[in-house]
């Protein structure tokens, strides 16, 4: 008989054999044993003391978003967890792996309405992998093994342990509980040799291919087998947002980003392929545009880990179940070395369309105040390869994804399926804390930036080095370029102020520069980048920017507008 | 399984606007909770369930949900696909009519004394096979089990000769009529693959 321990312990414990290294905590009265017992383990793990719950979550995806490691947050009961709750959903929508540990009221006091009670398993079921409240002390080691292994395997995914002050409190002998497998839960399927065959057959036979690379090539760490199977058959391929650095940007085959703002190439030549080969993605709305006209002419191969994403959105020739790390290498041995020549020079001139009515104009203009795509440009030009973006959600991720680099894998941290504005600086501290080595430029526009502005407190504290570029443009600008275009420029509430961010970054004691004229742009963005602490570089961009092309709501993926030009 | 679903859901997709009454039949872990996992899927699709019944089922610790709900093709294959998604789910599997035996049990509590003056009241009970399993002076108990138009009919018969003070019915119960037991078969299944020792 090992001695007993108190749950709370058991619970650092079972978090340190789950190889937990970082913690993005903030107490309260349901979850202060742990708090208690985490002191003693400051030597074995990073904590870092958020400045609000939603930045304890988002801060956790960013750390996994990097790291491929499950991200952990540590909150107490009530408003504590409630405020994860974006976090959660954004998590999950975007597959990634996170455990939200919460405290909660006492198991007696369960249905009371006691202090700081909500019913968080209820709350979270909807937008978790698995959430689960343990009210045993002895069930501790085995909710954490599953709470990880959930979330990190298959699929990957949110979990949320609600712990109740009783079980904290309780004592009991550690013992360890590792996991095998869930009977009811499969978190992959072994590949079907059958569907390889089928996949390989069309793929030999087409004439037009088209690879849609999501996040799932990433989250497999499938980036090499991706890159074997498109050179060997000369297959072009195109990005979604998430997966933008599954394949990198310089591959002589990456035909760009798909999507609402994505590049005209890859979204017009969808409607003329022959054969859809979508690899680790889920025809996002934003992806498709309107469905019903999507990709008619293809035939359509879905390599995905999550079977309910199979023939979800749009329907499915060639099924291939399983993890893309081992489907990828089978289908590569299969297929025959093939060039398709003809099909992708039909890719250049849109590319070159694209160049001349867009981009020349977004990373380039002759005159007139900075553009947010040149902003991103000559970051992109002076960051080093392995940088590591973080972006927040609107504009400023639309100019960021477009205009950035992606030289090195898992080096995109943006909020796709959720589109949660004040994502990006906590965000970004989960990821300079998941990859110390590399460097993290993060980009934001001057509403998201505000929206959670108060975690500049951690990235304070810990002297968290990340780099900050704010494009202030005045605006809600997303929701004003809708606005322009849909709404006859009734620019409702889209108009914001701002504080004066030079203020508020001498508070912090962070390094500032505001640029405002082109000539200084290209320093600031130097000065930024050789600091060794956080830097915030505000950049004073054009007011009613818009971005280009798009797929206006109700298009096909292939009318792409190129803008008032067009 | 997937094969099942897989199949041709092309062309369903694209014609299949046809809604009809599906059977689910869902086994799972037996932890709290998973009822509301199960009935969200239909929530969050806009899909009315028609009737549940929750039961023990014959694997022990497991539980078996009976579901019917009207919707597409299309549309039961994707709510089985996210049920089936959920971690502490087993299997979901979805039927129609001719793929299932299927009943309902229905109890109605009527006035004795009807009972006792009306002979047609005891001569319809006859006709559709009902028991009586309660007689006292004030109020009787009549049970029938069987296919829902049967006690909608028995139904209003009785309500003809004004004699129920109560009727209450059962969601639908199903088994299957496949000579495969796919949830042993499965259990089976992941317990040679995963039990090394």
């Amino acid at each position: 008989m090992g001695a007993k321990i108190k749950g709370s312990e058991i619970l650092l414990k079972a978090l340190t054999e789950q190889k937990v290294d970082t913690i993005f905590a903030y107490p309260g009265g349901n979850i202060i044993s742990v708090f208690d017992v985490m002191m003693d383990y400051r030597d074995k793990i990073n904590q870092i003391l958020v400045r609000h719950e939603q930045g304890a979550a988002h801060a956790a995806e960013g750390y996994a978003r990097v790291s491929g490691r499950v991200g952990v947050a540590i909150v107490t009961s009530g408003p504590g967890v409630t405020n994860t709750i974006t976090g959660i959903a954004d998590a999950m929508l975007d597959s990634t792996p996170i455990v939200v540990i919460a405290g909660q009221a006492a198991s007696t006091a369960l249905g009371t309405d006691a202090f700081q009670e909500v019913d968080l398993v209820g709350i979270t079921q909807p937008i978790t992998k698995w959430s689960y409240q343990i009210r045993r002390t002895e069930d501790i080691t085995m909710a954490v093994a599953k709470a990880f292994y959930i979330a990190s395997t298959g699929r990957p995914g949110p979990v949320v342990l609600d712990f109740t002050k009783d079980a904290q409190a309780g004592l009991a002998e550690y013992k360890p509980y590792s996991i095998d497998y869930i009977r009811s839960y499969i978190p992959k399927t072994d590949v079907s040799p059958a569907s390889i065959e089928q996949a390989a057959e069309l793929i030999d036979n087409c004439r037009k291919p088209l690879v849609l690379v999501g996040q799932g090539v990433e989250l497999a760490g499938a980036q090499q087998e991706l890159q074997d199977f498109i050179e060997k058959g000369n297959l072009p391929a195109a990005r979604t947002l998430l997966g933008l650095s599954a394949l990198s940007s310089d591959h002589p085959l990456n035909m760009g980003m798909l999507g609402l703002h994505g590049n005209a190439a890859p979204n017009v030549l969808t409607n003329q392929a022959d054969l859809i080969i979508a690899v680790g993605m889920r025809f996002d709305d934003r992806v498709t545009g309107v469905v019903a006209n999507y990709a008619k002419k293809a035939k359509i191969i879905h390599l995905d880990i999550d079977k309910s994403e199979i023939g979800k959105i749009v329907p499915c020739d060639v099924p291939i179940l399983g993890d893309c790390k081992e489907s990828l290498p089978m289908l590569t041995a299969r297929i025959k070395k093939n060039s398709h020549a003809d099909w992708i020079k039909e890719f250049a001139p849109l590319a070159q369309k694209e160049k001349e009515l867009v981009i020349d104009k977004a990373i380039a203009p002759a005159s007139g105040p900075i553009k947010m795509g040149e902003t991103v440009h000559q970051v992109a030009l002076q960051a080093p390869d392995n940088t590591v973006m973080v972006t927040d959600v609107g504009l400023n991720q639309m100019f960021a994804v477009r205009y950035f680099k992606y030289r090195s894998r898992r080096s995109i941290v943006s909020s796709g399926g959720l589109g949660t504005m004040g994502f990006a600086i906590p965000a970004a501290i989960g990821a300079a804390t998941g990859a110390p080595e590399r460097p993290v430029i993060m980009f934001a526009g001057d509403g998201g930036i505000q929206m959670t502005m108060q975690e500049f407190g951690t990235i304070m504290e810990y002297h968290i080095p990340v780099k900050m570029v704010v494009m202030n443009n005045h605006y809600l600008g997303n929701v004003r370029q809708w606005q322009h275009l849909m709404f006859n420029d009734r620019y409702s509430l889209t108009h914001m102020l701002s504080p004066m961010y030079q203020d508020i970054a001498a508070a912090y004691g962070f390094d500032y520069i505001r640029v405002e004229k082109r000539q200084d742009l290209e320093a600031g963005i130097k000065a930024m980048l050789a600091a060794k602490g956080p830097f915030f570089l505000e950049v004073v961009v054009e007011d009613e920017e818009n971005v280009w092309p798009m797929i206006r709501p109700g298009s096909d993926v292939d009318q792409v507008y190129y803008g008032p030009q067009d | 399984m997937l094969t099942k679903y897989i199949t041709d859901l092309k062309t369903e997709l694209t014609m299949e606007t046809e809604k009809k009454l599906y059977t689910l039949i869902v086994h799972s872990e037996n932890v709290a909770g998973i009822l509301n996992q199960i009935t969200a899927v239909f929530t969050r699709r806009q899909i009315n369930i028609e009737s549940l019944n929750v039961s023990a089922s014959s694997i022990e610790g497991v539980h078996r949900y009976t579901i019917t709900a009207y919707a597409t093709r299309s549309e039961i294959e994707r709510v089985v696909l996210q049920i089936e998604r959920k971690v502490d789910v087993l299997q979901c599997q979805f039927f129609e009519d001719s793929e299932i035996f299927m009943q309902e049990i229905a109890l109605f509590k009527i006035i004795t004394s009807v009972m006792m003056s009306n002979p047609e009241v005891s001569q319809i009970i006859r006709k559709y096979q009902a028991n009586i399993i309660e007689v006292n002076p004030t109020f009787s108990v009549v049970e029938k089990s069987g296919k829902k138009d049967d006690i909608m009919d028995l139904n209003r018969e009785l309500a003809g000769t004004g004699c129920i003070l109560q009727f209450v019915s059962s969601g639908r119960i199903a088994i299957t009529r496949a000579r495969i037991e796919h949830v042993s078969e499965y259990l089976d299944k992941i317990s040679r693959r995963f039990a090394k020792d």
